[in-house]
């Protein structure tokens, strides 16, 4: 069975490669599979992980499950035009609880934490640090500033102010680089994923 | 009521995840607890429901004989091929050798991996198209795109062999990743964050009713 | 028409090349044992590829640019000949990677480590050799194993992982016993909520492990309540739900030392955590993982795929060069500096 699961992959990717040529039968038939086994794949795993596991075998110990369970349910009725505004209550629940809870980890580690690692010594602690990392602590402090300083759109960015924001400007263009960069070679180890598999895996061509 | 209660929801279990991060204690603790069961169990519902909802549109596609009706005749096939596999495997449906098992190993993963993998070409394809430096921030996005990418392959140091350790390639790289791209990183950060706060503040008070939708 | 039976012909090729490679493994006929280029085919082959793009600047100054089609071709080459070639590269490992190995080397033998598994099949080959290398130094210093996933596909990888790991140590189901030093508690809806549910209850949210046993009946954690008895925890991540939930929740509400094993695309927005002290190491995209391969003595294919990411790197960077070659032959019509168009 693993010989026939080797080539059901197989030709699996190179349908889908097959799009870098054009558009084809071959890569519809693909994407048409991938779709229906991504959505069979979320349910099962879904069916026994969350209803079976989490509501069924746990209600005995824990009735409040019941009204998560009853949500769950108005949730489903959006498949019904006629009640699909059942769904809305589910839905408020879960765009409150986001928002409340989102706001107040964003608030703590996504900012407060975050300005509180930038206030940092520049010239070290017992005024020991080195040359180079005096200038990487005012590149930190500076360039964090000066990005904040950007993002502030109530003031048009002309004189003291016009240069701070060019300053972040410059910072957010270094960041958006490295970013660049390691989406580049992100997308290169995907590659190198399929293509071991292939000339690996399936083939036997790589010793 | 069908708009006034859902905001009365939102409102209750956006404060109450508030001020549970304030006061963790009863009551608050334990409609946290509550709340963060509810929410699993609800977004597990959501996931089934997209996933029915494309069952239905496919099916319809199918029934009605619409234009190119083989293509959702496949999504429905290997939905039911997996849903059985998965369902009728038992709880331990996801061991190794079971037949959910292989159909992952050998139709999910290739299809996911290669849906991924084929974007290297398309931007490998857009970064010789459209990658210029027109500008000083573009010249300095290219440059440190260029210093990235070097220092974190092996190449990098080799190029610059002939410099003393800690300022070869490799350190380069990681002192730009430790300082100007943090640095960056954290004035977007807090950005968003603060942007995220003044939204789930509006959102909490119903001032924001935009996830209700319209009508009715 | 012509075109038709160029493209069938080419199929047919392609089809009978692949049926003849296959049936020549050697599990099946052996004809071959797969092929390796030697250092001088090796070189030679970097030679001509270094000659090609040569050649393709030149074609650019001419003002003739290159189609898309010969640059899909040059990425095809730049990953796949490299998997065939014979040279090693020398792998400096990085501090933020050594944080990770000593945050390990600091745990004792019989200690708990919570691992989640956030991420799909996609990130597998940057994340699964992370994973393979922590989970097999995990077991060389006999610490206990706790597996749970964000993501749907994360405990079915877990598994691959610890397969390979078994079969790469020669360790059987008698030496790594499930349930007593690792257990694989499965998947759960609810993102950044199981992480918060988690820091009061792990059963509240785990209630059966991925083989249907009740939470309670698996040794290893039946006294595991939450956050409080882990002593180490991994993350392996490549988006949303990940290390940055991880974090907020988990580090910053209940003090979790929490390490975190990244795709290179997600590794950027992790740093500012990293450098606040919120992380303890990271391991960033396919490099990270070749690091920590290279830190722990793991022989996996992060090692084998960095000349292929080499490759591709100096690739990408030869055509960006080319690309602005032209641009800048071609006449620009503003200045470089403050001018934008």
């Amino acid at each position: 069975m693993d010989h026939l699961g080797l080539w059901i992959a197989g030709f699996l990717t190179l349908g889908i490669y097959s799009f870098l040529y054009r558009d084809n039968p071959w890569y519809k038939l693909s994407e048409s599979i991938f779709i229906g086994v991504s959505a069979g794949y979320w349910v099962v795993t879904e069916f026994w992980q969350n209803f079976v596991g989490k509501f069924w075998d746990q209600k005995g110990d824990d009735p409040w499950l019941w009204i998560g369970a009853v949500l769950g349910l108005m949730m489903l009725m959006r498949l019904f035009p006629k009640i699909g505004w059942i769904s809305r209550w589910p839905l408020a629940f879960v765009v409150g609880a986001t928002s409340g809870f989102w706001m107040m980890n964003y608030l703590t580690t996504n900012c407060m934490a975050q300005v509180q690692a930038t206030i940092i010594p520049l010239l070290g602690l017992g005024y020991e640090a080195s040359a180079v990392m005096i200038f990487s602590n005012i590149v930190l402090v500076v360039g964090t500033f000066c990005g904040v300083a950007y993002f502030f759109f109530s003031k048009a960015h002309t004189g003291v102010f016009g240069a701070t924001a060019r300053v972040g400007v410059w910072t957010i263009m270094v960041t958006f680089g490295a970013m660049f960069a390691l989406t580049i070679m992100n997308r290169m180890s995907l590659l190198i994923g399929r293509t071991s598999f292939i000339f690996g895996e399936w083939l036997g061509l790589i010793r | 009521m069908r708009r006034e209660v859902p905001l009365f929801i939102t409102g209750i279990v956006g404060v109450v995840f508030v001020v549970s991060y304030f006061i963790p204690a009863a009551p608050f603790c334990y409609l946290d607890s509550k709340f963060s069961d509810w929410f699993s169990i609800v977004q597990a519902c959501a996931i089934v429901l997209g996933a029915l909802n494309l069952i239905v549109i496919s099916t319809k596609k199918v029934v009605g004989r619409k234009e190119k009706w083989g293509y959702p005749v496949a999504i429905v096939v290997s939905f039911i091929i997996v849903i059985a596999a998965g369902v009728g495997g038992g709880r331990e449906y996801m061991t190794t050798g079971t037949s959910f098992d292989w159909l992952y190993r050998y139709s999910y993963v290739p299809l996911s991996s290669t849906m991924y993998a084929i974007l290297a070409f398309y931007v490998a394809s857009a970064s010789y198209r459209a990658f210029r430096a027109r500008n000083v921030e573009a010249t300095m996005l290219l440059v440190a795109a260029f210093l990235v990418m070097l220092g974190r392959v092996p190449v990098g140091d080799v190029v610059t062999s002939f410099m003393p350790i800690g300022a070869r390639m490799s350190d380069l790289q990681q002192w730009i990743m430790d300082f100007p791209q943090t640095a960056g990183q954290r004035a977007v950060m807090i950005g968003i964050a603060l942007g995220l706060v003044s939204t789930a503040l509006r959102v909490i008070l119903g001032i924001e009713r935009s996830h209700l939708g319209g009508g009715d | 028409m012509k075109t038709r039976v160029i493209e069938i012909g080419v199929l047919v090729v392609a089809a009978v090349g692949c049926v003849i490679a296959y049936l020549g493994k050697p599990n099946i006929f052996g004809w071959h044992s797969g092929f390796v280029f030697s250092p001088t085919v090796s070189l030679i082959i970097i030679v001509l590829i270094g000659v090609s793009l040569l050649w393709m600047l030149i074609r650019t100054l001419q003002n003739r640019l290159v189609g898309r089609r010969i640059v899909f071709l040059y990425v095809g080459i730049a990953i796949s000949l490299p998997l065939f070639m014979s040279i090693t590269q020398n792998i400096v490992v990085s501090e933020n990677v050594r944080d990770v190995y000593t945050a390990l080397d600091e745990l004792d033998p019989g200690e708990k480590v919570l691992v989640s598994f956030d991420y799909d099949p996609p990130s597998a080959p940057e994340l699964q050799p992370m994973a393979e290398a922590f989970l097999a130094e995990c077991f060389k210093r006999k610490l206990k194993v706790i597996i749970i996933g964000l993501w749907p596909m994360g405990p079915i990888q877990a598994n691959m992982a610890i397969d390979t790991v078994m079969e790469r140590m020669g360790l059987d189901s008698t030496q790594l016993v499930y349930g007593v030093d690792y257990c694989n508690l499965g998947y759960q809806a609810g993102n950044e909520f199981v992480i918060q549910r988690m820091g009061t209850s792990f059963e509240a949210m785990f209630g059966n492990d991925v083989r249907g046993t009740p939470y309670r009946e698996v040794p290893l954690v039946k006294n595991v309540k939450n956050f409080s008895n882990i002593d180490y925890s991994f993350n392996l991540s490549s988006g949303f739900v990940g290390t940055v939930e991880w974090v907020q929740v988990a580090v910053s509400r209940y003090g979790l030392r929490l390490g975190a094993g990244n795709t290179a695309v997600q590794a950027p927005t992790v740093y500012p955590y990293l450098r606040a002290g919120l992380l303890t190491g990271l391991l960033a995209g396919m490099n990270g993982a070749a690091e920590f391969e290279k830190l722990t003595d793991f022989k996996g294919k992060a090692t084998i795929f960095m000349l292929s990411q080499t490759f591709s790197h100096v690739i990408v960077i030869a055509f960006i060069i080319i690309g602005n070659v032209a641009f800048f032959r071609g006449g620009r019509k503003t200045a470089l500096k403050g001018g934008s168009e």
